[in-house]
C-alpha cells in the first residue's frame, strides 16, 4: 500500500536519538511510517539503520526523543510488550525446540493463554503461508538456510503484529533464493496488510520491494520517497551514489529554464538539466547523470554538446555493457549501453575515441549533502 | 599412510595406558573380590562370594557416599549456577578474566592444606565459638556431615562452575532478544531459553562433581574426623589396616558397579527431560 500524506499512520519517529557512549547512531530522526506500509531502511552498514529498528522493537531505549505506534509513546515499554514482531538477520531460531514450538513460542507467552489446539491451528496456519505445511515436527539444524528463513518469518507473523521488523533477513542466502525470498515477502505483505519495515544494505532489494525507502547515512536520514523518486530525483550526491549509481559532474549555472537548468560543464560543454530546487546564474553545483541515461556514437548529434571520450574499460554485463570513458576534463564517465545499441558501435575498443550524446533534459543538479 | 594405520597412531597411546592403567587393574581388582583375606593379610586364592555378602557390614560408608555425593553436587549446582550465570552474563566483559581467575585461584593451593584451614574454621575456636560468643549456644560443626558437605562443596565448586560458565557464555544473546520479542518476560526467557540451553552445562559439571565425590577419601578423612567415612576411606582402612584385600576388592567393585548405575540413571534422566541433544551427548 503507497504511503499518503496524512493517512494513517501507525509509527512514527519524533526526533529519536540514541548515542552509545560518544557515537551518535541516529541523530533527530523524524519519520512517519504508513499503516500497511513496506518501508525499508536502506544504507551501509553503521549508518543508523540497525539502531532504528532496535528501537522500535525495543531492544534500544532511545537517548532522546520519542518513538510512537499506534500515536502512543511506547519509548518505556520493554520489548516483550511492545506489538511488533522482528525476523533476526541470523533468524535467532531456538536450536532446542522443533519448527512448530519455534513458531507458537510467541502465542504461548501470550497471558491470559490461549488454548492448546487454539496454538496448535494457528502454528499450523502459519507454517502453511510460509510453505512449510509439514516441518513443524523438524529440529531447527535440520532445515536449510531458506527453510529457516521461513521459519523465522511464520513464527514472527503468526502473532499478528502491528509491525514486522526485518533485520537483513535475506543477507545469508544466495542470490537466487534472495531474489525468489524477496517475491514471496512482497506478496506475504500484500495478503497481510501488515506494517513492514526492512533493514537492508543491498539498494535492489529495497527498491523493488519498497513502497518508500528511508536512506540513512551517518545516523542521519538522508531522504525519503518511493524507489522511483529516490532514482529520478535524488536529493543530494549521496543519495545519487548510493541508489543505484551515478555520473556526478561540477559545473556552473548559466540561467534558468523553467523547471531546467542550462549549466556549463568543466569541459565547457553547455547541458540542459532538471532544477529541482532553484538556482541562479553563476552557482556552482553538481549534476548527477545515470548511466543509462547518456549514449554513445561514433559522431557528434546535432543540437547537443559534442563530447569526446576515449574508452577505458568495456564490462560486458549480459543484456548490458558498461563502458567506462576518460574525458580529459570531465575525468571518468560511465555509460550504460543496452546490447541492441551496441551494433552501432561496430569494432569498439579499449583506446576508441567515442561521442557521448547528452539528450537535453537528462541528469538533474543535486541539492547540499 | 592408511587410514587404519592413521587410526592405531591415534588411538595407541591412550588405548595403550588405559589397557596397563585401568582395565587390567580392574580385572585385578575383580579377581581379588572372589578371593580370600590370607592369614597374615593381603590376598588368598579363592573363588567365593563370600565378601560380596559381606558387605553389610559396610553399610554406613556407602549410606555417607550415596547421601552425601549426590546432596554435595546438588548443593554446588544451586551454589554454581548463579555464579556462573553472573559470569557469563552479567559481569562487566573487563573483569570477566580477572574473575574467573579468581574462581580457579583456590585450586592453586592443595586441597590438603585447605581442608586444614577448614578444620580451624569449623573446630570449637572457629565458627562454633562465634556463634557461641552470639549467644547461639553451643552448635558442633566439626565432624559432622555438616562439615563434610561444606568441605566438598567448596573443594568442587569451580568444577561446577566452568562447565556451566561455558554454556551460558556460548548462548546467542539474539534468542534471548527473539525470546523477548515474542512477549516473554526476562524470568520467562530464562526458564524457556537460558535454562534448557545451559543445560548440557549443567550436565557436564554435575556429571563431574558426582563421579569425583563418589570417590571422595580426603574431605570425609579431615573434616569427618572417621565419624562421616566414605566408601574410599573405607577402602582405604580395609587394604592399609585391616589388610583384608579381598574385602576391600569386592567393596571397590561394587562401588564402580553403583557408579555406573546412577550415572546410567542420570543420563536417562537428562534424555528423558530433553536435553540429551547430540551436544549434550558429549558425556
Amino acid at each position: 500500500m503507497a504511503y499518503a500524506e496524512g493517512g494513517e499512520t501507525i509509527a512514527e519517529f519524533v526526533d529519536t536519538t540514541k548515542r552509545f557512549g560518544k557515537v551518535l547512531a541516529a541523530d533527530r530522526l523524524n519519520l512517519k511510517i504508513g499503516k500497511g506500509e513496506f518501508l525499508s531502511f536502506l544504507g551501509p552498514s553503521g549508518c543508523g539503520k540497525t539502531t532504528a529498528l532496535r528501537m522500535l522493537a525495543g531492544f534500544e531505549p532511545p537517548t532522546e526523543g520519542r518513538i510512537l505506534i499506534d500515536g502512543q509513546d511506547i519509548g518505556a515499554e520493554p520489548a516483550h510488550r511492545r506489538p511488533v514482531n522482528m525476523v533476526f538477520q541470523h533468524y535467532a531460531l531456538f536450536p532446542h525446540m522443533t519448527v512448530a514450538e519455534n513458531v507458537g513460542y510467541g502465542l504461548r507467552q501470550r497471558r491470559p493463554k490461549l488454548a492448546k489446539d487454539d496454538i496448535a491451528a494457528r502454528v499450523a496456519r502459519a507454517l502453511d503461508t510460509v510453505r512449510l505445511g509439514d516441518f513443524g515436527p523438524r529440529r531447527i539444524w535440520e532445515m536449510s538456510g531458506g527453510q529457516q528463513q521461513r521459519v523465522a518469518l511464520a513464527r514472527a507473523i503468526v502473532n499478528e503484529p502491528k509491525i514486522l521488523l526485518l533485520d537483513e533477513p535475506m543477507a545469508a542466502l544466495d542470490a537466487k533464493l534472495r531474489g525468489q525470498m524477496q517475491m514471496e515477502l512482497l506478496s506475504l505483505q500484500r495478503k497481510l496488510g501488515i506494517t513492514f519495515i526492512l533493514v537492508t544494505h543491498d539498494q535492489q532489494e529495497a527498491l523493488s520491494m519498497s513502497d518508500r525507502i528511508c536512506i540513512m547515512g551517518k545516523g542521519r536520514i538522508s531522504q525519503i520517497g518511493t524507489p522511483r523518486e529516490l532514482y529520478d530525483r535524488p536529493a543530494n550526491r549521496y543519495v545519487a551514489d548510493f541508489v543505484g549509481r551515478a555520473n556526478i559532474l561540477p559545473g556552473t549555472v548559466i540561467r534558468n529554464i523553467g523547471e531546467h537548468a542550462l549549466v556549463r560543464l568543466a569541459s565547457n560543454h553547455d547541458v540542459v538539466v532538471e532544477a529541482p530546487r532553484p538556482v541562479s546564474p553563476g552557482d556552482k553545483v553538481d549534476i548527477a547523470i545515470r548511466p543509462e541515461a547518456l549514449r554513445l556514437g561514433t559522431a557528434a548529434e546535432p543540437g547537443l554538446p559534442d563530447i569526446t571520450a576515449t574508452v577505458a574499460h568495456m564490462t560486458f554485463l549480459g543484456e548490458h555493457v558498461e563502458y567506462l570513458l576518460r574525458h580529459p576534463d570531465l575525468g571518468e564517465l560511465q555509460v550504460m549501453v543496452p546490447r541492441q545499441a551496441e551494433r552501432a558501435l561496430p569494432g569498439v575498443d579499449v583506446g576508441t575515441q567515442l561521442h557521448v550524446l547528452w539528450d537535453q533534459g537528462n541528469g538533474l543538479i543535486l541539492g547540499q549533502d | 599412510m592408511t587410514k587404519a594405520r592413521a587410526r592405531w597412531l591415534l588411538l595407541g597411546p591412550a588405548g595403550l595406558w588405559y589397557a596397563a592403567l585401568l582395565v587390567l587393574p580392574l580385572a585385578v581388582v575383580l579377581v581379588y573380590s572372589l578371593g580370600e583375606r590370607a592369614p597374615a593379610g593381603g590376598y588368598a586364592p579363592a573363588l567365593t562370594l563370600a565378601q560380596y555378602a559381606n558387605l553389610g557390614s559396610r553399610w554406613t560408608a556407602f549410606q555417607n557416599t550415596l547421601v552425601l555425593a549426590p546432596v554435595g553436587t546438588l548443593a554446588a549446582l544451586l551454589i554454581a549456577y548463579p555464579l556462573a550465570y553472573f559470569l557469563a552474563v552479567k559481569s562487566n566483559p573487563r573483569w570477566r578474566t580477572a574473575l574467573l581467575v579468581l574462581v580457579i585461584v583456590p585450586f592453586w593451593t592443595s586441597i590438603l592444606i585447605r581442608s586444614y584451614a577448614w578444620i580451624f574454621l569449623l573446630g570449637g575456636r572457629g565458627i562454633p565459638a562465634l556463634l557461641a560468643d552470639l549467644g547461639l549456644g553451643d552448635i558442633r560443626l566439626i565432624n559432622t556431615p555438616f562439615a563434610v558437605l561444606v568441605g566438598i562443596v567448596y573443594g568442587y565448586l569451580p568444577l561446577m562452575v566452568f562447565p556451566i560458565y561455558v554454556s551460558l557464555e556460548r548462548l546467542d544473546k539474539r534468542l534471548l532478544e527473539a525470546s523477548s520479542d515474542l512477549g516473554a518476560p526476562p524470568w520467562r526467557s530464562f526458564l524457556q531459553v537460558t535454562l534448557p540451553l545451559s543445560l548440557p552445562g549443567v550436565a557436564t559439571g554435575s556429571m563431574l562433581v558426582f563421579i569425583l565425590l563418589m570417590g571422595e577419601y580426603l574431605i570425609p578423612q579431615m573434616l569427618g574426623g572417621g565419624k562421616v567415612f566414605f566408601v574410599g576411606n573405607a577402602l582405604v582402612d580395609l587394604f592399609l589396616q585391616s589388610r583384608n584385600w579381598a574385602f576391600g576388592s569386592a567393596m571397590a567393585v561394587t562401588l564402580v558397579a553403583v557408579m555406573l548405575v546412577t550415572v546410567t540413571l542420570y543420563m536417562r534422566f537428562l534424555s528423558r527431560i530433553g536435553a540429551a541433544r547430540d551436544d549434550v551427548g558429549l558425556m
